[in-house]
């Protein structure tokens, strides 16, 4: 390593290095500069906003914003819809994943390949938007929260991604399991799925990120606006086509400052991806996803 | 991140599939009926079950929905009852006021992503290589990958709160300088694509690093050792050595990139669209929403997606064969 740092002492190269150094970082601060500015405008007053270019600290704490959002009905109802299907869906899409998975990993199973095939194919070509709509509408679930849950059950990605992870944990276990007189159920239930807690977190979290997150679901499939989501809210209110009229109408904001109101609803639907992100991070970062790609 | 990678999958799989059965086990032969099969694997078919019963009504289910391009489809009907059309739905959208444009803009998009989006995170990666303090390497790290975590509403939003007319940061911060009459970014037609870009590049350049990082972690720091002694500065070292070792990846992600045209991302596009800009902005994805569920014309709606979906399949094949052509490892 010493030898390395003396070889690039040229000048060349030192004066890239600084340069590297301040734009990377540069672009590190320009990336969640924004998410700063947000979170700081939420605890600010209404005027601060308007009439300061750009603060990462507001002048005056207030917290007036937050108390407003979780005194409506609209917005409370909002947040629980959304950490309800999160969590249901969360729970459906593991358990569908996982016991897909297992027999896909089976080499042996008769009618493997046809069933792979079947899933890799979904990867290229889909039905599309309305058809899938018209099946959704057909099932009567319009309007249902399994709607913002079901048609998203599996992602094949994540399903060969598990697939392959069962593919590769040790044989042996599963073998001295069977000679123990398990059945295939109890050899996923007890050696299998104990041995896969860490794909199990990681997936747990990238689909709940994903529900949290989804804004097409509600959108095709959600009318009723009491079971809106909170991605449906921050979308009226600030979105470029917001509707957000309507909104601040249900929110009873006639007298309410609905700038900082803004900043605020923003806050709330970006804080729990935040505070899961270093869970997320580790996990990636570990190769979890990556090594099983390269398999 | 998640159609981008699987073709990376697909190949163990159907490598796997290939495969001779465990030596253990009895291949089924016509002696051994199919309910023998059965029989002996029923955990494993019962676990298969609730998930293969997902991809049936859910994914193969709209497949046959597809029908209804060729149909005029009524509600009252359902598919079967409702009549047969042919080709009448596709003559519309080829013959039409609309197709011209959407193509246009879907193409637009898709070549400003091949320009600008495309090599951001090449470049990133490239540069965080260099990078020699390993704290700060990290750190850089941390930061630039929490966009790829939010919703497309949130980065609609934030756009909106930094660029709005009324009280938006940036918006303000350039008035200040350029000075005149104050433009609405957001809702106007010429800033929808620099937004679109600048979007796609908030949140998806720190991501996308991870892959080309991915690879460069795999050189063998042999090769550098060596050229040094050969009296190889850094920029050789560079030239000769990493970039050779990404080039791959890059060609991988050049194909899967290029089977991704017409795909322009539906949430992202329709948040972004409003009643100002939508000449510039409708592609196929939000034309498929606009005419289908707010207008309700199932059928045409749906001849329009099953185009963009042929297309699709068509470029993924395409650019894979010419990978193969050009002497690339093929994706499938």
């Amino acid at each position: 390593m010493k030898q390395r740092v003396r070889y690039y002492d040229s000048v060349g190269s030192r004066v890239f290095d600084v340069l590297n150094v301040l734009f990377l970082s540069g672009l590190a601060i320009v990336t969640v500069l924004p998410l700063v500015y947000v979170l700081a405008g939420s605890f600010a007053t209404e005027s601060e906003i308007s009439s300061r270019p750009f603060f990462l600290w507001p002048k005056r704490f207030v917290t007036d914003t937050y108390q407003y959002i979780f005194s409506t009905d609209t917005f409370v109802r909002a947040l629980l819809t959304t950490i309800g299907v999160t969590a249901v869906g969360t729970v459906v899409q593991l358990l569908l994943t996982l016991t897909m998975a297992y027999p896909l990993a089976k080499r042996f199973l008769p009618g493997r390949a046809l069933v792979l095939n079947l899933v890799i194919f979904t990867l290229v070509f889909s039905g599309g938007m309305i058809p899938t709509y018209l099946v959704v509408r057909d099932l009567g679930l319009l309007d249902s929260y399994w709607a913002l849950i079901l048609p998203l059950a599996i992602n094949p990605f994540y399903l060969i991604v598990v697939k392959s992870f069962f593919q590769e944990l040790p044989e042996v276990l599963e073998e001295a399991a069977r000679i123990d007189g398990c059945n295939e159920l109890n050899v996923f239930l007890r050696i299998v799925l104990p041995l896969s807690k860490p794909i199990i977190a990681t997936f747990s979290l990238f689909y709940a990120v994903g529900i949290w997150n989804d804004y097409m679901s509600p959108l095709l499939y959600i009318d009723d606006n009491k079971k809106w989501t909170l991605q449906m809210i921050v979308r009226q209110l600030t979105a470029a086509n917001a509707d957000s009229a309507n909104v601040l109408q249900q929110l009873e904001t006639v007298t309410f400052p609905e700038q900082g109101l803004k900043f605020a609803v923003v806050v709330v639907a970006t804080l729990p991806i935040l505070f899961f992100y270093p869970f997320l991070q580790k996990h990636f970062a570990k190769g979890v996803l990556i090594g099983s790609v390269k398999d | 991140m998640a159609t981008d990678l699987v073709p990376e999958v697909v190949q163990p799989a159907a490598g796997t599939s290939r495969q001779a059965p465990a030596p253990k086990r009895k291949r089924r032969t016509r002696a051994q009926p199919l309910w023998r099969d059965l029989l002996r694997y029923r955990w494993l078919y019962l676990l298969l079950l609730p998930g293969l019963a997902y991809f049936v009504v859910f994914k193969y289910l709209p497949m046959y929905g597809l029908t209804i391009a060729f149909k005029d489809y009524v509600p009252f009907l359902g598919y079967s009852g409702s009549e047969w059309v042919g080709l009448k739905h596709f003559h519309e959208l080829f013959t039409g006021p609309d197709f011209g444009r959407l193509m246009f803009n879907t193409l637009l998009l898709a070549l400003l992503t091949i320009l600008f989006v495309f090599p951001a995170p090449i470049i990133v990666a490239l540069l965080l290589n260099e990078l020699r303090v390993n704290v700060l390497k990290r750190s850089v790290q941390s930061l630039v990958y929490i966009p790829h975590f939010l919703s497309w509403t949130i980065v609609a939003s934030l756009t909106y709160l930094l660029f709005s007319v009324d009280f938006g940061v940036i918006a303000n911060w350039i008035h200040s300088i350029v000075g005149g009459q104050k433009t609405d970014y957001v809702a106007q037609a010429e800033w929808f694509r620099p937004l679109i870009v600048l979007q796609l590049l908030w949140k998806q350049t720190g991501w996308g690093t991870i892959i080309y990082l991915a690879a460069l972690a795999g050189v063998d720091s042999q090769l550098y050792e060596a050229a040094r002694v050969d009296g190889a500065g850094r920029w050789r070292q560079f030239w000769h050595i990493t970039l050779p070792a990404i080039r791959p990846t890059i060609v991988v992600m050049a194909i899967l990139t290029s089977g991704h045209l017409m795909d322009s991302g539906f949430e992202q596009i329709w948040l972004m669209t409003t009643s100002l800009n939508r000449d510039v902005a409708d592609v196929f994805d939000t034309f498929v929403y606009y005419i289908g569920i707010t207008q309700g014309a199932f059928s045409y709606a749906t001849a329009v997606g099953l185009f963009k979906g042929v297309v699709g399949v068509i470029l993924i094949f395409g650019s894979n064969f010419l990978a193969k052509r050009l002497g690339q490892r093929g994706l499938f």
